[in-house]
């Protein structure tokens, strides 16, 4: 008899995500374990009751009767103190937790003997990727940012000439290049719009670049590796800030778009984009806040709403994006639950193994056994390997560049030249000694090996297989020997000869047909 | 009027060789080349065998037949990916054949040594030639023999221990006896030792021991190197091959035999300076055999290697616009080419851009992994150099490792103290994923942990190479 799972409705005001659908319910179904729903709780998101029946899913009337059939309860948002307080004793909870801004909640859940599960303290090991659901959300949130920037802008994101007139591409700037930063680059660039992007860490310029966007460089000697974090930014030293502030002064006249994302974990969401740079920005820009929940990146945000400033500059504060998209965003964190279920039934047999060892289980368990869990040790995988401090190559003056050539070319003059005489040195000796005949032949040998020196520079590399045998089969001119001894007097002599003659014709046959053989299947697409 | 005759085909044979070689620059010239080498060859066995020196043409005729529907038998019943084998074979029938006609020609000589004048007069053929020959050219003519008698020697069993490695009939770690290169080193002073008794006598005994002297520098050489450089072995015994020829054209005075052995000679020698080169080795640590000692411990690696599934591996694949597929010595093992060409056609058939990025010492054959993959009909415009594709990695998807180790291990460029450190790689984990086909978690050839297995969009995908690309097939969709 396995476990059974449970998924409530979401009590939050506007959300619309569920924490289990049909899909995610048949392959926990897979991991031995049995499911049951509130009733309607999917139908905000798209996914009717019938279709959890359907599934296998036991639809349930209320959230009471759901908490008294479930040994573990799952849900999107983080419970509040009432839901908490209805939970049974000992119960497993799956969800978002936000344990650090909710230190009571997780007093009372430790009191309760609950066992916690905070989706959101998943540590961003590759292996723990598929339960990331902070990831997967900020990749909706991406998204979802531009498309509501594009609805509340009044021109095409790509620049069209048109019988009636050429439209500009709209400029977008992204601040902040994690997950939701890197969706928003790519849903922008796929609308057409050329976008700019910036982030703090200078070690993902190539992934702003591998997305279509261009970096926003930042002049500064960086004191501190982004990187060191665990994979999230760091907050910036005073100097860094004001930098960066004056680089955004700069661009705030040119840019149609801005989509701010900048999140330190644990604090304040950082003041980027300032008052003065929205009144500088031009009417109908569009500024998208999606730190909104945590105060915002723009000084003008108002959470959850979206406001029209005197410049007519348009600021949506949403904080509910991936709510917007509700059947996709309850996909995704279905899958992340049910990912997080299959590490926690190792066997799949249906019984649930809550390895504290574990170092992904360990990191998102932040109340079990009537204790509190919170913070985790250290994951013992570093999330991202520190990027070792690149050295630029010099540039070099066109004067040192000249000097260097010039050397590089009296080096290379010096060594044939000095190469050239000990050859010819040598070669006066050998003429001093060796009869007339020798030195007639040995003209022609050198000449040969000259010749193969600058004939086989030029074989392409894919060739080189094909070149040995045909060298092989021409090397067996050895044959040229054997015939001419042949014809001696001695039976020994023509003994020898024979079978080198034979052994040189299996040669010629055998290494011109491999060779015919290998070129023949050479072809083009 | 025949000497005059003679000459010309060998000038007409010459010139047909040098396009021969200087037509494989491309795969369509290439196929004109073959066709100018056989004419080339035939033109010089016909003027040989019609020109003077030559006897019992018949005899000739008749073996040179018979050599040769065994070579064509052997040639059309080969593998492709026993190619490697089946070129050190014939290398070593061109070694041994040298050898032979080199003791042919000291025969000749203490023939004629034991003849008065008249008898000298009435000879006819090679032995005339010999017979007129002055006191210096007879001493230049011992010491070509010798040279020719000697690198045959070292080529022949140089190329059945090649051969006996790469068919895996030896064993193809480095081996050395006890006292390693001094051995050599003293077979090697004895030959030359016996080279000045050789000139001041013509014995017969110390032709024989130097020729016992050089089969063993041959096959102590070549079993001292280990299976990972045997590329480079291949293509120094056709060079040493050629050189044989060369010594052998000297002593018989022919033009054409020295000018084809020193283009055989050269172009195996420049082959194995761009492999070395390729290896970022020198040729002498090469032929010294083994690695170079290293400085120091060789770095850590961390992590996990992460396993995936065939679904995993489709999935990625299904979900790629780029894809680049490194192949391997692993994959020639597997016979894994056709499933790989198989697997190329139904990507490229759903608008993926996919290629092969062939590493110049993939493989145990330069070029060896072009052959296979053409074998399999996988257009060679889509298969590139290392340096042609090193700088795509970053923009690719998924980058597909089938049996190959070394040539992508990150240690040669990240880890000063690894054996294999300054080697240009193939730098393939700059891809977004990285997907590896092996037998097992073992090492390569050379022995070396490889930290590309370790990284974090690394996933090894364990099993045969060619079943698990088999199993892929019916995935993409």
């Amino acid at each position: 008899m396995g476990v059974k799972i449970g998924a409530l409705t979401e009590v939050f005001p506007g959300e619309n995500r569920v924490a289990m659908t049909p899909d995610s319910a048949m392959q926990l179904a897979k991991l031995g374990h049995t499911a049951c729903i509130q009733a309607g709780a999917g139908a905000k998101a798209g996914f009717t009751d019938a279709a959890y029946a359907a599934a296998g899913v036991e639809v349930l009337p209320d959230a009471a009767s759901v908490i008294a059939a479930a040994d573990v309860i799952v849900k999107v948002r983080g419970p509040d103190a009432q839901e908490l307080a209805s939970l049974q004793d000992g119960q497993t909870l799956i969800s978002f937790f936000w344990p650090a801004q909710n230190p009571e909640l997780l007093e009372a859940a430790a009191k309760k003997n609950l066992t916690i599960v905070a989706m959101d303290m998943v540590p961003r090991i590759s292996r723990a990727q598929k339960m990331d659901a902070l990831s997967s959300m900020a990749n909706l949130a991406g998204y979802r940012a531009v498309i509501e920037a594009a609805n509340n802008f009044g021109r095409f994101f790509t620049g069209q000439v048109t019988a009636a007139g050429k439209i500009p591409p709209a400029k977008v700037l992204v601040v902040g290049a994690g997950v939701a930063g890197l969706a928003a680059i790519g849903a922008s660039v796929s609308l057409g719009a050329v976008t700019h992007a910036f982030d703090v860490r200078p070690e993902v310029a190539e992934q702003i670049e591998s997305m279509g966007a261009n970096f926003v460089f930042l002049e500064f000697e960086p004191t501190q590796d982004g990187a060191a974090t665990g994979g999230y930014a760091a907050p910036s030293s005073p100097e860094f800030r004001e930098k960066q502030l004056a680089k955004f002064r700069e661009l705030a006249p040119e840019m149609d778009i801005v989509i701010t994302t900048a999140l330190i974990p644990g604090r304040p969401a950082p003041k980027l984009w300032t008052e003065d740079m929205v009144r500088a920005m031009k009417p109908g820009s569009v500024i998208v806040d999606l730190a909104a929940e945590r105060g915002g990146n723009c000084d003008l945000t108002v959470p959850d709403q979206k406001i029209v400033t005197d410049n007519g500059v348009t600021i949506i504060g949403y904080t509910d994006f991936p709510s917007r998209m509700a059947t996709q965003a309850s996909t995704l964190y279905a899958n992340n639950i049910r990912h997080m279920l299959t590490d926690l039934t190792p066997k799949k047999d249906g019984v649930i193994l809550h390895n504290m060892e574990d170092d992904v289980i360990r990191g998102a368990t932040v109340a079990h056994m009537g204790a509190v869990t919170y913070p985790p040790p250290p994951p013992k995988v570093q999330a991202i390997a520190a990027a070792k401090p690149k050295e630029k190559p010099k540039e070099l003056t066109p004067e040192e560049r000249r000097a260097q050539e010039v050397a590089a070319f009296k080096a290379q003059t010096r060594n044939q030249v000095g190469l050239l005489t000990i050859g010819g040195g040598l070669m006066l000796l050998a003429g001093l000694y060796a009869p007339a005949s020798f030195m007639s032949h040995f003209i022609v040998f050198v000449l040969a090996v000259f010749v193969g020196f600058q004939v086989i520079w030029n074989v392409s590399h894919s060739l080189h297989t094909p070149l040995m045998a045909v060298t092989n089969a021409i090397s067996s001119i050895i044959i040229l020997g054997a015939l001419m001894q042949i014809g001696s007097g001695s039976f020994l002599v023509i003994l020898l000869a024979a079978l080198s003659v034979f052994m040189a014709g299996i040669n010629i046959f055998g290494g011109f047909m491999v060779t015919r053989r290998m070129l023949a299947m050479f072809q083009k697409s | 009027m025949a000497y005059g005759f003679t000459t010309a085909a060998y000038v007409v044979a010459a010139v047909l060789f040098i396009l021969s070689l200087g037509g494989l620059s491309g795969q369509e010239s290439a196929k004109r080349a073959v066709w100018y080498g056989i004419v080339g060859m035939a033109l010089a066995v016909l003027a040989t065998l019609y020109g003077p020196g030559a006897g019992l043409w018949w005899l000739s005729v008749a073996l040179i037949a018979g050599g040769g529907v065994l070579g064509w038998i052997v040639a059309q019943r080969v593998q492709m990916t026993e190619m490697p084998q089946l070129v050190a074979a014939m290398h070593s029938l061109v070694g041994l054949a040298a050898v032979f006609i080199g003791f042919n020609t000291h025969i000749e000589m203490i023939r004629l040594a034991g003849m008065d004048e008249a008898a000298r007069a009435a000879l006819t053929g090679f032995a005339a030639t010999v017979a007129h020959k002055t006191g210096a050219e007879i001493t230049i003519l011992r010491i070509e023999t010798f040279l020719g008698v000697f690198i045959g020697a070292v080529t022949f069993t140089g190329s059945v221990i090649a051969f006996g490695k790469l068919a895996g009939k030896v064993d193809g770690k480095a081996k050395k006896l006890p006292g390693g290169h001094l051995l050599n080193a003293g077979a090697a002073l004895l030959s030359l030792v016996l080279l000045v008794v050789y000139l001041q006598s013509g014995s017969t005994l110390a032709l024989i021991v130097m020729t016992l002297a050089a089969l063993f520098i041959g096959y102590h050489l070549i079993m001292g190197i280990g299976g990972a450089d045997m590329p480079v072995v291949v293509s120094m015994l056709n060079s040493y091959s050629g050189w044989a020829a060369a010594a052998i054209g000297f002593s018989l005075s022919n033009d054409l035999l020295i000018v084809v052995g020193a283009l055989v000679g050269s172009s195996g020698a420049i082959l194995s300076y761009i492999m070395c080169k390729a290896m970022n080795r020198s040729f002498i640590s090469v032929i010294l055999g083994g690695f170079g000692n290293t400085t120091g411990p060789a770095m850590e690696v961390t992590g996990e290697q992460i396993a995936i599934d065939a679904e995993g591996v489709a999935a990625a694949l299904n979900d790629a616009d780029s894809i680049i597929i490194i192949p391997g010595y692993g994959m020639a093992v597997a016979q894994a080419q056709q499933s790989v060409s198989e697997l190329t056609r139904k990507l490229r058939a759903r608008g993926k851009n996919v290629r092969f990025a062939i590493h110049p010492v993939a493989g145990r054959l330069p070029g060896h992994m072009n052959v296979l993959l053409a074998e399999a009909k996988v257009p060679y415009d889509i298969v590139l150099e290392m340096d042609e594709i090193n700088e795509d990695f970053p923009h690719t998807d998924v980058a597909i490792v089938i049996g190959s180790n070394d040539i992508v291990n990150p240690a040669a460029q990240e880890d000063p103290n690894s054996p294999i450190a300054g080697m240009p790689v193939l730098e393939c984990w700059k891809a977004k994923l990285v997907i590896v086909s092996k037998r097992g978690q073992g090492t390569g050839y050379s022995g070396i942990e490889n930290p590309l297995f370790y990284k974090e969009n690394t996933r090894m995908f364990y099993g045969d190479a060619k079943k698990s690309i088999d199993s892929l097939l019916p995935l993409i969709e």
